[in-house]
């Protein structure tokens, strides 16, 4: 997508469907976050949406080129309330991208604040072409 | 619509009420969930002192939100703006919603309008309504004659 353009704001939140290598320890449903991906000159930015997690909730691990998002959301319960109505449910989060080699690793910044994750990927100083002197003998 | 009357159209209330029973009725695969008429999706607890709504609304900022309270309905508006962008921005995925909302609620009590607070952490709004002491049940003693 090279145009930007606006969505509206209601978009249902996703559920991971497990796939039979990996299942969870954690008895919480588990939302794909919604994510959204932009590259500038000199950086990559990754927008996600995990509502509810502070920085200590979030868990963002760099394996082998695979870039993984988990959040950790415990469950809001106002004490002495019993919940009467439901549109939404909270619940853990985890996506997954793959690292294009293009993006500097090693200088990976992750911010959170009101629950929008940014991750700011600088990219790469493309390898500069070695010039050799031709000495004459 | 085919129509553009601005009388009070019978098809229009037709429309209105085909829409919100498909709301209703649509197959959701959580049990006790229902869908959302609008952004935000909220949830309420309630007791007999009044009432919690919280809604997850990430990367607004809380003075972006505005919310208007009356004796009876509460509206939560804002908006989400988009990360600036130049020319050689290019957007390789985009599944986050922006822009403008506003959404009422119907209150099943009257609340005391001064006591509302609301408070946003990590995205979450949360609101506390109190019940008016107005509109509290009163117990009626019975006397013997």
């Amino acid at each position: 997508m090279t145009k930007k353009e606006e969505k509206s704001l209601e978009i249902p939140k996703q559920e991971v469907v497990e796939n039979e290598e990996m299942e969870r320890t954690r008895d919480r449903r588990c939302y794909i976050p919604r994510t959204d991906i932009y590259e500038t000159k000199d950086e990559i930015v990754l927008l996600a949406d995990v509502p509810g997690a502070d920085e200590e909730a979030l868990d963002i691990t760099l394996e082998k080129g695979v870039l993984t998002i988990n959040a950790y959301v415990d469950e809001m319960a106002p004490e002495g309330f019993k919940r009467i109505y439901s549109e939404y449910e909270s619940g853990d989060y985890r996506r997954s991208f793959k690292l294009s080699d293009e993006i500097d690793q090693s200088k990976i910044k992750a911010t959170v604040k009101n629950g929008e994750l940014r991750l700011q990927m600088p990219k790469a100083e493309p390898a500069k072409a070695k010039k050799i002197t031709v000495k004459a003998a | 619509m085919y129509r553009t009357t601005r009388r009070p159209s019978i098809w229009r209330e037709m429309d209105q009420v085909q829409r919100e029973m498909n709301r209703l009725f649509a197959a959701t695969d959580r049990p006790g969930i229902l869908n959302s008429p609008g952004f935000p999706a909220i949830n309420i607890w309630a007791n007999e002192e009044g009432q919690f709504i919280s809604a997850e609304m990430p990367g607004f900022n809380a003075e972006d939100i505005n919310i208007d309270a009356t004796a009876d309905t509460l509206t939560i508006s804002g908006s989400r703006k988009m990360d600036e962008s130049g020319d050689e921005t290019r957007y390789h995925r985009n599944e986050r919603g922006y822009g403008e909302f506003k959404r009422t609620i119907q209150l099943p009590f009257m609340i005391d309008i001064n006591s509302v607070k609301a408070s946003f952490k990590n995205g979450v709004l949360a609101i506390h309504l109190q019940r008016a002491e107005a509109d509290k049940p009163k117990k009626i003693a019975v006397k013997s004659a």
